[in-house]
């Protein structure tokens, strides 16, 4: 069995911090380069210009992209075959998250308790992980930090099945147009469909992590995600909600099996950073 | 964005954030105060308790900004603008006690955009996200309160040509809609 000493977690979640916080994804930056030119509105076209030239600011200079360096998501599938020493996995995931956040000046955005005192962690733990354990030795971490001005904007809801196709369109677009110009539009939507309420919101959570130039593997899902593309970008939200054709830079959906009474869905509104970085150890 | 940029300079008083038309790309420089939730609960809660607010509002813009730490020899890290609608429910109480602009992104309330309209408070959006670019702007970034709520803190900053989009002007218009309804395909 192979071993794998935690504290290379702690420092590859460190540099993942780092990563996502700074460089914007290839994809992204690729997707604005495409969406500056077909965008028929002026303060559109300036606007993704402005984010280009953020981009470029944050990498040249390793500052974040975005002041809301957010909560750190970290979605981590372990090899069966991979035994880890040295302590606790979630101790040592949520040391690099501190470690990253403190040693590269990212925003300490985490509260201790969400209700009553609100303190503020100092270095943004607790992470929150999703953990798989998966077949073979390695270990795959992704990061995908995530500000609360998509996430507010993000919702679930259970809908049953004779709500349909058209009724998960429906519900994806109200979504959108309830975010709005909040959500810093030109947003990746995330759309989890089936499974439970919390396996629903999960799968959005993956959907809007995910590279954004890949499709469903399923072709049917693959169409609804382009479909649901082309409604979004028919609002007219438009960069920043100032008005334009580019609302969404994407649409992701992931799907899993649910119950034969049961059509959840859940939409998780990321803005244009779209931020995630990983690794494999 | 069309036009050219309007140079104005914060603080200012209410003839010019009346002279302010939704749509209007501004260039804003001089000093502005940074809150957003956290100081604007406490400032409401001085104010219920008959207390005066750590600092004077009148005709001061207010950015809605948790900035990330400065690296050493930098005055602040990425500050980009935070959502507003957050603020809503604070924000008329401080438009009462003086303050003459805003800066965040997205809708605000009925209650902020009437409140605006009776005090002559002019409402811009800075581009969400720009965060690292916007910090190119700030010269000076000084807090001025509540200094334990770290990145919520109030404080003051010295601005320069920070790029700004008036999205609610004095007479209540909002350019959300005017500049979204071309693009409506459906």
């Amino acid at each position: 069995m192979r071993e794998l000493p935690v504290s290379e977690i702690t420092a590859a979640v460190a540099e993942l911090s780092k990563q996502a916080s700074c460089y914007l994804p290839k994809d992204v930056y690729e997707a604005f380069r495409k969406a500056r030119a077909t965008e028929p509105s002026p303060s559109g076209q300036e606007i993704i210009g402005q984010l280009m030239e953020n981009a470029d600011i944050a990498r040249n200079e390793d500052m974040p992209i975005c002041q809301d360096t957010g909560l750190a998501i970290v979605f981590i599938d372990v090899g069966q075959d991979v035994h880890l020493t040295g302590g606790s996995l979630d101790e040592a995931i949520n040391a690099g998250v501190a470690k990253g956040y403190v040693d590269y000046y990212l925003r300490k955005s985490a509260v201790a308790e969400p209700l009553f005192d609100r303190k503020n962690t100092k270095d943004n733990t607790p992470a929150v992980i999703h953990t798989r354990i998966v077949p073979g030795d390695k270990v795959k971490i992704k990061l995908a930090p995530k500000g609360a001005g998509s996430e507010n904007k993000s919702a679930v809801k259970m809908m049953v099945p004779a709500d349909g196709i058209a009724g998960v369109k429906k519900f994806v677009l109200e979504v959108v147009k309830n975010a709005g110009s909040n959500s810093c539009p030109p947003m990746v939507v995330g759309v989890g469909i089936g499974g439970t309420m919390e396996m629903a919101a999960i799968c959005s959570k993956r959907a809007a992590a995910r590279d954004i130039t890949t499709r469903n593997s399923d072709e049917r899902y693959a169409a609804l995600e382009d479909e649901l593309l082309t409604l979004i970008n028919k609002t007219g939200i438009g960069p920043q909600g100032l008005g334009g054709l580019t609302t969404a830079l994407k649409v992701n959906i992931e799907w899993y099996p649910t119950h034969i009474a049961s059509l959840p869905v859940a939409v998780n509104i990321n803005c244009h950073a779209a931020r995630h970085a990983e690794v494999e150890l | 964005m069309a036009k050219e940029p309007i140079r104005i300079t914060a603080p200012f008083d209410e003839t010019v954030a009346r002279s302010l038309k939704a749509g209007d790309s501004v260039l804003l420089s001089g000093t502005i105060i940074a809150a957003r939730d956290a100081a604007h609960k406490l400032m409401v809660e001085a104010l219920d308790r008959g207390e005066p607010l750590p600092v004077d509002l009148k005709n001061q813009v207010v950015y809605y900004v948790g900035p990330a730490p400065a690296k050493p020899g930098d005055p602040i890290g990425s500050a980009g603008p935070t959502t507003s609608g957050r603020m809503d429910s604070y924000t008329p109480r401080l438009i009462e006690e003086g303050l003459r602009g805003m800066i965040g992104k997205g809708n605000r309330s009925q209650a902020v955009i009437d409140s605006m309209k009776k005090h002559g408070v002019v409402y811009f959006a800075a581009v969400g996200g720009a965060g690292a670019l916007i910090a190119k702007r700030v010269k000076e970034y000084k807090v001025l309160a509540y200094g334990e709520l770290g990145p919520e803190a109030i404080a003051s900053m010295v601005v320069e040509d920070f790029p700004l989009i008036v999205v609610m002007d004095a007479e209540g218009k909002d350019f959300y809609k005017v500049g979204q309804a071309p693009y409506v395909r459906e």
